[in-house]
């Protein structure tokens, strides 16, 4: 168990410093920094001076050491665009983004099982149809064009709901949350729809075909056999096998969420780091481009993590050293 | 037939003309025809016949159990003497595994792999009887005991996958028995396992069974496993019964050309054989079953009738067979 949980972070490092490696590069390859800061007229002592200031000048694995303990350290520099450390800059857009993305992840998951399940169980009833019909929709209609329908409909014609921004936001410390007033819950519910719409549906899908596997396994037939309940068949012996795969895409799911907020922070103009890194893009603004970069990995990384301590619980297969196989007979 | 109630010792398990078919596009495939027998209590009735013959699909029809499309399209099935084949499903539920335990072929899937054996053990004995959840627990221990699994305590909190095949079948073996079943169905219970732990798992099933007092349907394609086990024994062929009676009858003087040629193709140890005997062609496929009898087309004795009217099970000596050759004696039998 030790020696896995020791692995699967050696492993977690090294995708780290890779990315690490790859937000770096962008320094040297998009753009020249001194330039945008300087604009079109400037001299070359003056160049020279802020290429000494930022560090510049020196070779570039001095400056990559000094970008990845900078970095390790929550130091991504000054924001080219706002002029502004850049930590403070995504510590002011990330609560945003997260409350977005748990909202999304759990409508996503507290829905899509439930669904899954159902069409898997009772796969020939009316219902089930319409949630499939329904989850084809979701996921083959793009993010954009589901956000803009929602603003369309509850937004301009119906009048209900805010078409964009998070609302009132109440400030916790230096955390900035929408969860405390009613504008800012209602700003929440067409953002979010639109973000989970397409894990749902990818959610639903992959319980439901899970589970039709797992129905068809000796060990269903077999719990049949024994006379179990169909509630204990289905939900205790059923749902815990179909659960195993589940988790891992649940897990993958809410790393993209949180990373593909990007679009539907667009189309609502939601205040979050993805908002802020499309506009950090428009203006070559490296820094907050790497620090995005690196973010958005590590939350990856340490899901992933979570993943595989996650299989440890579910599945004892994995849990119990193979050592303790009795003998033949 | 009488009534069974009027029968001084009716039958346990009573099949009566049982009919499983297959609904698909090209018509209805009949895979168990009009397939008639009796199980009386604490008796071993051993299934025997070619993969494809219907035996496992007769066993699933009894406890109810059969894949859809696949259906129970005639006949009965009687559980001491009361209908058990049309009950609504949350009755035949509580008949599986109380009344009709089941012991499948694949021990190594037959049990879930996330729970350990004694979680599924206490949850099939609390479900049946009317146990605390501690006294299911030493209940359970004291099955796996029984079904001769060391350290049972211990065991109890493992996982299957810390098991191994032979000892797999034994906790299966534990769970078809754990509340107390008056029938058991054991469907192929020893061809997933490796030859010496085979002979194991019959004697066990065997005993057990004895000493439970339970009576058993066991289903297989092993004629050894028969011989030593079985009361009597029904060989199958295309979903039906070609041969019916006790083991000994069936065994040294089988009747219907079909167990003649099935018993022929044993090696027997005694004496030598210079070769053995093959029984020309194969099962014929459900959608291409003969008129007549379903073997004609490879039996060295058929004649006339058999390629036109279908055999019914005949009386001869201890035994029934399904054959022409045997019509006579019935005749005999009634003229007498």
């Amino acid at each position: 168990m030790i020696a896995y949980i020791v692995q699967r972070f050696l492993q977690s490092v090294l995708v780290m410093a890779a990315v690490g490696f790859v937000a770096f590069s962008l320094f040297a390859y998009v753009g020249d920094p001194i330039t945008i800061m300087l604009g079109q007229d400037y001299n070359e002592t003056e160049r020279a001076r802020l290429a000494a200031q930022l560090g510049l000048d020196r070779p570039f694995y001095v400056q990559f050491f000094k970008f990845a303990v900078n970095a390790m350290q929550g130091d991504f520099g000054i924001s080219y665009r706002l002029a502004r450390p850049v930590s403070a800059v995504i510590r002011e857009r990330l609560p945003a983004t997260l409350e977005l993305s748990l909202v999304a992840a759990i409508l996503a998951l507290a829905v899509g099982l439930p669904m899954g399940v159902y069409t898997g169980l009772r796969r020939d009833s009316w219902l089930s149809r319409v949630f499939l019909t329904v989850s084809l929709i979701g996921v083959s209609l793009p993010t954009f064009l589901i956000g803009i329908l929602l603003i369309l409909v509850f937004a301009v014609i119906l009048g209900w709901l805010p078409s964009f921004g998070r609302g009132q936001t109440v400030m916790l410390g230096w955390w900035s949350t929408g969860f405390l007033t009613a504008s800012g819950l209602k700003a929440l519910i067409l953002p979010s729809i639109t973000l989970c719409l397409f894990q749902l549906t990818l959610i639903l899908r992959l319980v439901r075909s899970e589970m039709l596997e797992v129905l068809r396994t000796d060990y269903i037939k077999f719990a049949r056999a024994r006379g179990l309940r169909d509630r204990a068949v289905h939900f205790r012996h059923a749902l815990r096998n179909t659960l195993v795969p589940v988790i891992t895409i649940a897990g993958l799911q809410l790393g993209a969420i949180i990373a593909f907020a990007i679009i539907t922070e667009t189309v609502f103009q939601w205040p979050g780091m993805g908002l802020l890194f499309i506009q950090s893009v428009s203006a070559t603004d490296i820094p907050v481009m790497a620090a995005y970069l690196c973010l958005i990995s590590f939350v990856f990384v340490v899901i992933n993590f979570i993943v595989d301590l996650l299989y440890y619980v579910v599945d004892p297969r994995l849990r119990i050293d193979r050592g303790a196989v009795g003998g033949h007979g | 037939m009488s009534a069974p109630a009027t029968r001084a010792n009716r039958p346990l398990l009573d099949v009566r003309n049982l009919h499983v078919e297959f609904p698909t596009r090209r018509g209805r495939l009949v895979a168990v025809d009009d397939v008639s027998f009796h199980i009386d209590a604490g008796e071993v009735l051993g299934v025997v016949g070619e993969s494809g013959a219907g035996k496992s699909l007769t066993g699933a029809a009894i406890i109810g159990l059969l894949e859809p499309p696949g259906r129970i399209a005639g006949g009965e099935v009687l559980l001491d003497g009361k209908r058990i084949d049309n009950l609504p499903a949350e009755q035949l539920r509580r008949i599986r595994g109380r009344q009709i335990g089941a012991v499948f072929q694949d021990p190594l899937t037959s049990l879930d792999p996330l729970f350990t054996v004694g979680q599924q053990l206490t949850e099939t004995i609390t479900t049946h009887l009317d146990l605390s959840e501690s006294e299911a627990r030493n209940r359970a221990i004291e099955l796996l005991r029984e079904v001769g699994i060391p350290g049972a305590e211990r065991r109890i909190d493992h996982y299957p996958h810390q098991f191994s095949g032979g000892m797999r079948q034994r906790v299966v073996i534990a769970l078809a028995l754990c509340a107390q079943p008056r029938l058991i169905i054991a469907d192929e219970p020893t061809t997933a396992l490796d030859v010496s732990i085979q002979a194991q798992i019959i004697t066990l099933l065997k005993r057990l069974c004895r000493d439970h007092g339970a009576a058993v349907m066991l289903v297989t394609h092993d004629m050894g496993v028969i011989a030593e086990t079985a009361d009597r024994v029904a060989v199958m062929y295309a979903g039906r019964i070609a041969e019916i009676g006790p083991v000994a009858d069936v065994i040294q003087r089988p009747r219907h050309p079909y167990t003649v040629g099935l018993m022929g193709s044993i090696p027997k140890l005694d004496r030598a054989v210079p070769r053995l005997v093959q029984i020309e062609g194969s099962m014929p496929r459900l959608n291409a079953i003969p008129t007549g009898c379903a073997f004609n087309p490879r039996c060295p004795k058929v004649f006339e009738r058999c390629r036109i009217e279908r055999p019914e099970l005949f009386p001869v000596g201890g035994s029934a067979a399904a054959c022409w050759l045997h019509a006579t004696t019935l005749a005999e039998a009634a003229r007498g």
